[in-house]
């Protein structure tokens, strides 16, 4: 069996072409999504004409400090930026495409912040001349001054609600270094009762008392309500938030490094596992093997370990080609190396079964590429996006192939996102199950 | 060149007549074969000893290599019984069954580890001598001529010295040099005791190598004696052994 796995590793080196594709391919996946994940889309470039004096960027709102240049800030760090000293300049980089936009910040946005009684107003110019870049630039910009927005807009409301707090109960209030004490509709409601009670029952002036204590009840009680309302207003849609299922669930990136890693095992295993499987029946080599040279058995074993073992380093080097672009913990290594493996061994012994089904090379490449394309993309269907019934069939059917358990087991040993326990022996099952499924196809096989 | 030399043993093929010693080195009794409705093979026996080499002749579809492959254990015969392990058994596919991507050697060197020789670089390079194709052994068998890849397919199946050996038409495709090498071989192998049975389309081979003919035709052993006995069971002695079989074939209906 030895001789037969030196022989074929001997094979495989000399098909360049099947070698290259088993090599480069894995690694043109692992470089696009490394590159897919550590970076974005380019950044646009934007002028920046910031008007706002030194210093002036801090606000005060019901007397707190704020400092506006956070949420500028947050803006230019969004964009690739390019400062620009006036107006023109910015038109001009706008006109010349030098920039895709400009963003000009008038010197009185921050009075307009802090007096609230006009909408503090930036100007952004566009060129567009491409209007996928301006789409991106106006997208950007408008993301970002609406999360400042709402900031600020949270901020206001703050203040807004202290003032009806003082309206209603009463208390002190400061303005430009000076305290004034605020009566508040509560107070004056019962000052005025007492007056009320003080007057003999008899003077028509305790019915018009009556009539304003009514009043400074009826506004208190509803300006207490008021205090929600505005709350709802300054962020009329609140995101909450929480997790229902998959406590921990698999980071999007572990996740999109698992089904790189996965595809790629997936299509290497099988075409391996396959394609030497039927080449020994196509060299008609089969037989002179089987008449007492090796068992059938041994042979199928030899095959199955054979395009383990070469997928295993594939992925492995996947992984770590991988790592360079995404954070991935080295000290989970054994638990990739546990779970690749038994992805592979799942796939080799499908492949096993679809070589000794195939009997040619070709047709047992071609039979595993048809076979794993909708067998991936049925274990990737999303929980929502179809019925019901067809989404517990999906997962029937991937439950029957060795890429949904892989898929898992790999998620799992990255980020340790769920068990790989049950994945595991998932893969088992299923590795004994082709593995045997291709023993009883190579009864008829020579 | 040489003459066939006496039939060693007893002729008797069907039936299993009686014989003295010595017991026959592989013997099978009543194989029948049916791919579908059609029959391959109708209860042919065969026994041979030590030292002797048989042909078995037929036309085209005759049966031959449905015979051999059970003989070699590489097909399962629906009845009858083969008496001796195919593991045991040297064998020579019609189709060669080789790796196109190895070189000529390494071809040689694996199936000698497989069949575990004990000395593998003697034995391939015996088989390289044999064969013609010591200055060939790099070359890789995709690149080799028909001829010569079946040269290594016959050589492959020679290396593990068995007591008995099968071929499926040997020497076609081979040059008649590489036909006379092959010969010499085979003789060599027969005088040190090797049993051989193998398949032919050349009559004249049969006549001039073989012991004893065995002629199947539609699956069914049809004769099985001496190639002089069967010119004189056609009664044509004069006419030569191939004449003699085609009239003999002819006058069966086939
Ligand atoms: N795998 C198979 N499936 C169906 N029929 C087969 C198969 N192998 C052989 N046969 C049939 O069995 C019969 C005997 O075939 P076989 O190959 O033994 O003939 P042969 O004597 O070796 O012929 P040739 O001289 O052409 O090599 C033929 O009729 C053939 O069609
Ligand atoms: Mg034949």
């Amino acid at each position: 069996m030895r001789w037969l796995l030196l022989k074929d590793l001997q094979i495989l080196r000399r098909s360049p072409l099947l070698v290259a594709l088993l090599v480069v391919y894995p690694i043109v996946v692992a470089v696009l999504i490394g590159l897919a994940l550590s970076r974005g889309p380019e950044k646009p470039r934007v002028a920046i004409l910031n008007q706002v004096p030194e210093g002036g960027e801090v606000i005060s709102l019901g007397g707190e400090e704020v400092d506006t240049s956070r949420y500028s800030q947050q803006l230019y760090d969004a964009v690739d930026p390019v400062r620009v000293g006036s107006r023109e300049e910015a038109r001009e980089l706008v006109r010349d495409g030098d920039v895709l936009g400009a963003l000009i910040v008038p010197s009185d946005i921050t009075s307009k912040l802090q007096s609230g009684l006009e909408p503090a107003t930036v100007e952004v110019l566009y060129n567009a001349e491409d209007p996928v870049k301006a789409q991106l630039v106006r997208d950007t910009i408008k993301s970002q001054v609406q999360d400042a927005n709402a900031a600020l807009g949270r901020k206001f409301t703050g203040v807004a609600l202290g003032e009806l707090d003082l309206l209603v109960s009463g208390g002190n209030f400061s303005l430009l270094g000076r305290d004034f004490a605020v009566l508040g509709l509560g107070p004056a409601e019962r000052i005025l009762a007492q007056a009320r009670a003080s007057l003999p029952p008899s003077s028509p002036v305790r019915g018009q008392i009556q009539q304003v204590v009514d009043f400074a009840r009826f506004a208190r009680e509803n300006l207490d309500l008021s205090d929600e309302v505005l709350g709802s207003v300054a962020e009329p849609i609140r995101v909450d938030a929480r997790v229902v299922d998959g406590a921990g669930a698999t980071a999007l990136s572990s996740f999109a490094v698992a089904l790189a890693v996965t595809v790629s095992l997936m299509f290497v295993t099988l075409l391996l596992a396959a394609g030497t499987l039927a080449l020994e029946r196509e060299e008609n080599a089969f037989r002179r093997l089987v008449r007492g040279l090796v068992s059938r058995t041994a042979l199928l074993g030899e095959k199955i370990g054979l395009a383990a073992l070469c997928s295993l380093v594939v992925a492995l080097v996947m992984l770590a080609g991988l790592a360079l672009f995404v954070g991935l913990e080295w000290s989970r290594a054994p638990l990739w190396v546990a779970a690749a493996a038994a992805g592979a061994l799942g796939f080799a012994a499908m492949g096993a079964a679809i070589g000794a089904l195939a009997r040619e090379v070709r047709a047992a490449s071609l039979l595993a590429f048809m076979i794993s394309l909708p067998v991936a993309f049925v274990a990737l269907v999303p929980s929502g996006t179809v019925s019901g019934a067809v989404y517990d069939a999906t997962r029937v059917v991937s439950a029957l192939f060795p890429f949904d358990p892989a898929l898992t087991a790999l998620g799992a040993a990255l980020d340790g996102s769920g068990g790989m326990l049950l994945p595991l022996a998932h893969l088992l099952v299923l590795t004994l199950a082709f593995g045997a499924a291709a023993r009883l196809g190579l009864r008829r096989f020579g | 060149m040489i003459q066939t030399p006496a039939t060693p043993g007893t002729a008797a093929v069907e039936g299993g007549a009686e014989r003295s010693a010595p017991p026959p080195v592989l013997e099978a009794i009543g194989l029948s074969k049916r791919f579908g409705t059609r029959a391959a093979l109708r209860e042919v026996s065969l026994a041979t000893h030590r030292g002797e080499l048989v042909a078995i002749v037929g036309p085209n579809g005759a049966g031959k290599t449905t015979l051999l492959s059970i003989l070699a254990g590489e097909a399962r015969a629906d009845a009858g019984t083969v008496s001796r392990p195919a593991a045991e058994i040297g064998w020579v596919p019609q189709q060669p069954a080789l790796y196109g991507r190895l070189t000529v050697a390494e071809n040689l060197r694996l199936f000698a580890r497989l069949e575990r020789c004990d000395d593998v670089a003697g034995a391939v390079d015996r088989m390289l001598a044999q064969s013609g194709l010591a200055e060939r052994a790099s070359d890789r068998v995709e690149t080799l001529s028909g001829g010569n890849r079946q040269r290594v397919n016959v050589a492959i199946g020679l290396l593990s010295d068995p007591e008995v050996l099968l071929l499926d038409e040997p020497s076609t495709a081979l040059d008649p040099r590489q036909r006379e090498r092959l010969w010499e071989f085979l003789r060599g192998l027969v005088d040190a005791g090797t049993a051989i049975v193998y398949s032919t389309h050349q009559v004249q081979e049969a006549e001039r190598h073989a012991h004893r003919v065995l002629v199947l035709a539609d699956g069914e052993a049809v004769y099985s004696g001496s190639p002089r006995d069967l010119e004189e069971t056609v009664g044509a002695s004069g006419l030569g052994f191939e004449a003699a079989f085609v009239e003999f074939l002819r006058r069966r209906g086939h």
